[in-house]
Protein backbone atom coordinates (compact mmCIF):
# COMPACT_ATOMS: atom_id res chain seq x y z
CA UNK A 1 0.00 0.00 0.00
CA UNK A 2 1.28 3.27 -1.16
CA UNK A 3 0.15 6.70 -0.04
CA UNK A 4 0.92 10.31 -1.48
CA UNK A 5 0.93 13.76 -0.51
CA UNK A 6 -0.82 14.74 2.43
CA UNK A 7 -2.23 11.73 3.22
CA UNK A 8 1.21 10.15 3.74
CA UNK A 9 2.00 13.01 6.36
CA UNK A 10 -2.01 11.47 8.28
CA UNK A 11 -0.53 7.71 8.41
CA UNK A 12 3.13 8.65 8.96
CA UNK A 13 4.35 6.25 6.38
CA UNK A 14 4.43 6.30 2.86
CA UNK A 15 4.76 2.57 1.94
CA UNK A 16 3.68 -0.92 3.57
CA UNK A 17 2.92 -4.27 3.27
CA UNK A 18 -0.29 -5.27 4.37
CA UNK A 19 -2.36 -8.82 3.84
CA UNK A 20 -5.87 -8.33 2.48
CA UNK A 21 -8.12 -9.92 -0.18
CA UNK A 22 -9.18 -7.22 -1.62
CA UNK A 23 -9.81 -3.04 -1.57
CA UNK A 24 -13.11 -3.53 1.15
CA UNK A 25 -10.32 -6.12 3.21
CA UNK A 26 -7.68 -3.50 3.05
CA UNK A 27 -9.57 -0.23 3.76
CA UNK A 28 -12.06 -2.53 6.81
CA UNK A 29 -7.92 -3.72 8.14
CA UNK A 30 -7.49 0.03 7.95
CA UNK A 31 -10.19 1.55 9.84
CA UNK A 32 -9.37 -0.95 12.53
CA UNK A 33 -6.02 0.19 13.13
CA UNK A 34 -6.08 3.87 12.37
CA UNK A 35 -9.72 5.66 11.76
CA UNK A 36 -8.08 8.93 11.04
CA UNK A 37 -6.41 7.21 8.55
CA UNK A 38 -9.34 5.39 7.18
CA UNK A 39 -11.10 8.57 7.08
CA UNK A 40 -8.99 11.05 5.14
CA UNK A 41 -9.03 7.67 2.36
CA UNK A 42 -12.68 8.20 2.01
CA UNK A 43 -12.33 11.68 1.08
CA UNK A 44 -14.43 11.78 -2.64
CA UNK A 45 -11.35 13.26 -3.68
CA UNK A 46 -9.10 10.73 -3.12
CA UNK A 47 -8.68 8.17 -6.09
CA UNK A 48 -7.42 5.00 -5.82
CA UNK A 49 -5.48 3.03 -8.39
CA UNK A 50 -4.54 -1.21 -8.49
CA UNK A 51 -1.17 -2.11 -9.94
CA UNK A 52 -0.76 1.41 -11.37
CA UNK A 53 -4.69 1.53 -13.28
CA UNK A 54 -7.34 3.97 -11.65
CA UNK A 55 -9.95 2.13 -9.83
CA UNK A 56 -13.49 3.01 -8.84
CA UNK A 57 -14.99 0.16 -6.90
CA UNK A 58 -14.22 -2.98 -4.86
CA UNK A 59 -11.56 -5.46 -6.33
CA UNK A 60 -9.84 -8.16 -5.13
CA UNK A 61 -6.25 -7.89 -4.97
CA UNK A 62 -3.36 -10.71 -5.34
CA UNK A 63 -0.18 -11.54 -3.92
CA UNK A 64 2.05 -8.55 -4.75
CA UNK A 65 -0.78 -5.89 -5.52
CA UNK A 66 0.31 -2.48 -5.41
CA UNK A 67 -2.35 -0.36 -3.85
CA UNK A 68 -1.72 3.60 -4.16
CA UNK A 69 -3.75 6.60 -2.73
CA UNK A 70 -3.72 9.42 -4.36
CA UNK A 71 -4.90 12.59 -2.84
CA UNK A 72 -6.11 15.86 -5.26
CA UNK A 73 -3.10 15.99 -7.48
CA UNK A 74 -0.89 19.50 -8.35
CA UNK A 75 1.50 19.47 -11.03
CA UNK A 76 3.97 22.42 -12.53
CA UNK B 1 11.52 13.73 -14.52
CA UNK B 2 14.39 14.66 -12.99
CA UNK B 3 15.40 15.74 -9.60
CA UNK B 4 18.28 17.71 -10.71
CA UNK B 5 17.62 21.29 -11.82
CA UNK B 6 17.62 21.69 -15.52
CA UNK B 7 17.88 24.80 -17.92
CA UNK B 8 15.06 25.48 -20.06
CA UNK B 9 17.03 27.31 -22.13
CA UNK B 10 19.12 24.57 -23.11
CA UNK B 11 16.38 21.89 -23.41
CA UNK B 12 14.78 24.69 -25.93
CA UNK B 13 17.46 25.08 -28.02
CA UNK B 14 18.20 21.56 -28.48
CA UNK B 15 14.26 21.05 -28.92
CA UNK B 16 14.46 23.19 -32.06
CA UNK B 17 17.83 22.15 -33.34
CA UNK B 18 17.53 20.05 -36.64
CA UNK B 19 14.25 20.62 -37.91
CA UNK B 20 13.25 21.39 -41.29
CA UNK B 21 9.32 20.67 -41.27
CA UNK B 22 8.52 22.77 -38.21
CA UNK B 23 7.14 26.13 -38.78
CA UNK B 24 6.82 26.64 -34.89
CA UNK B 25 7.87 25.68 -31.34
CA UNK B 26 5.86 27.42 -28.80
CA UNK B 27 7.41 26.67 -24.81
CA UNK B 28 6.66 27.35 -21.16
CA UNK B 29 8.71 27.58 -18.01
CA UNK B 30 7.24 26.88 -14.83
CA UNK B 31 9.34 28.63 -12.07
CA UNK B 32 9.16 27.95 -8.03
CA UNK B 33 8.17 31.33 -6.77
CA UNK B 34 9.06 32.91 -3.32
CA UNK B 35 5.53 34.62 -2.82
CA UNK B 36 7.07 37.51 -1.05
CA UNK B 37 9.35 35.20 1.57
CA UNK B 38 6.75 33.01 2.05
CA UNK B 39 7.90 30.13 0.74
CA UNK B 40 11.44 28.90 0.79
CA UNK B 41 11.11 25.73 -0.61
CA UNK B 42 8.71 23.53 -2.61
CA UNK B 43 8.64 19.92 -2.77
CA UNK B 44 7.51 17.82 -5.96
CA UNK B 45 6.35 14.11 -5.20
CA UNK B 46 5.43 11.97 -7.89
CA UNK B 47 4.42 8.04 -8.09
CA UNK B 48 7.05 6.47 -10.52
CA UNK B 49 6.04 4.59 -13.53
CA UNK B 50 2.63 5.59 -13.08
CA UNK B 51 3.32 9.57 -13.15
CA UNK B 52 5.27 9.01 -16.58
CA UNK B 53 2.64 6.93 -17.73
CA UNK B 54 -0.22 9.17 -17.40
CA UNK B 55 1.61 12.13 -18.83
CA UNK B 56 2.29 9.87 -21.72
CA UNK B 57 -0.84 9.54 -22.33
CA UNK B 58 -1.75 13.24 -22.42
CA UNK B 59 1.07 13.80 -24.34
CA UNK B 60 -0.37 11.35 -27.06
CA UNK B 61 -3.61 13.09 -26.50
CA UNK B 62 -1.82 16.47 -27.26
CA UNK B 63 -0.44 15.32 -30.53
CA UNK B 64 -3.83 13.99 -31.66
CA UNK B 65 -5.53 16.80 -31.24
CA UNK B 66 -3.62 19.13 -32.19
CA UNK B 67 -1.38 17.66 -34.82
CA UNK B 68 1.68 18.40 -33.12
CA UNK B 69 5.15 17.08 -34.77
CA UNK B 70 6.66 16.33 -31.48
CA UNK B 71 6.70 17.41 -27.86
CA UNK B 72 9.12 17.44 -24.71
CA UNK B 73 8.13 17.30 -21.29
CA UNK B 74 10.41 17.84 -18.35
CA UNK B 75 9.09 17.71 -14.80
CA UNK B 76 11.39 18.35 -11.82
CA UNK B 77 10.48 16.12 -8.56
CA UNK B 78 12.19 16.88 -4.82
CA UNK B 79 12.67 20.07 -3.29
CA UNK B 80 12.72 22.84 -5.44
CA UNK B 81 14.17 26.51 -4.32
CA UNK B 82 12.42 29.76 -5.45
CA UNK B 83 13.55 30.39 -8.78
CA UNK B 84 14.14 27.39 -10.27
CA UNK B 85 12.58 25.55 -12.92
CA UNK B 86 9.68 23.15 -11.96
CA UNK B 87 8.42 22.37 -15.24
CA UNK B 88 9.04 22.92 -19.58
CA UNK B 89 6.80 22.31 -21.81
CA UNK B 90 7.88 22.23 -25.14
CA UNK B 91 5.51 21.50 -28.21
CA UNK B 92 5.85 21.49 -32.17
CA UNK B 93 3.99 21.83 -34.68
CA UNK B 94 4.29 23.19 -38.88
CA UNK B 95 1.92 26.16 -37.63
CA UNK B 96 2.03 28.60 -34.62
CA UNK B 97 -1.39 27.86 -33.12
CA UNK B 98 -1.25 24.38 -32.71
CA UNK B 99 2.05 24.87 -31.11
CA UNK B 100 0.47 27.64 -28.42
CA UNK B 101 -2.71 25.66 -27.79
CA UNK B 102 -1.06 22.33 -27.20
CA UNK B 103 1.55 23.94 -24.98
CA UNK B 104 -1.33 25.47 -23.30
CA UNK B 105 -3.67 22.44 -22.70
CA UNK B 106 -0.44 20.07 -21.62
CA UNK B 107 0.20 22.82 -19.13
CA UNK B 108 -3.33 23.26 -17.63
CA UNK B 109 -3.68 19.42 -17.62
CA UNK B 110 -0.02 19.23 -15.80
CA UNK B 111 -1.43 21.80 -13.17
CA UNK B 112 -4.38 19.82 -12.02
CA UNK B 113 -4.77 16.17 -13.55
CA UNK B 114 -1.17 14.55 -13.65
CA UNK B 115 -0.20 12.67 -10.77
CA UNK B 116 2.65 15.03 -8.55
CA UNK B 117 1.78 16.15 -5.19
CA UNK B 118 2.96 19.86 -4.24
CA UNK B 119 4.24 20.80 -0.58
CA UNK B 120 5.13 24.23 0.03
CA UNK B 121 7.18 25.20 3.32
CA UNK B 122 7.73 28.41 4.97
CA UNK B 123 8.21 30.45 7.98
CA UNK B 124 4.86 29.22 8.50
CA UNK B 125 5.16 25.16 8.25
CA UNK B 126 4.69 23.43 5.22
CA UNK B 127 1.03 22.62 3.59
CA UNK B 128 -0.27 21.05 0.49
CA UNK B 129 -1.07 22.59 -2.43
CA UNK B 130 -4.22 21.68 -4.18
CA UNK B 131 -5.72 22.92 -7.57
CA UNK B 132 -7.14 26.17 -7.63
CA UNK B 133 -11.24 26.84 -8.85
CA UNK B 134 -8.74 28.67 -11.40
CA UNK B 135 -6.76 25.84 -12.26
CA UNK B 136 -10.01 23.82 -12.51
CA UNK B 137 -11.43 26.63 -14.81
CA UNK B 138 -8.43 26.68 -16.83
CA UNK B 139 -8.57 22.92 -17.74
CA UNK B 140 -12.38 22.83 -18.10
CA UNK B 141 -11.87 25.38 -21.34
CA UNK B 142 -10.42 22.00 -23.34
CA UNK B 143 -13.59 20.19 -22.21
CA UNK B 144 -16.42 22.40 -23.59
CA UNK B 145 -14.44 22.48 -27.29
Amino acid sequence: MLLFGRLADVAGWRERDIPASSLADLRGRIAAEDPTLFEALQAPAVRTAVDQEMVTLDVSLQPGSEVAFLPPMSGG
Amino acid sequence: MTQAPFDPGLALGEFCRDRRETGAVASFTGLARAEAGQTTLLELEAYPGFTEREIGRHEAAAVARFGLQDVLIIHRTGPIPPGEAIVFVATAAPHRRAAFEGCDFLMDYLKSRAPFWKKETGPDGARWIEPTDRDRDDLARWETQ
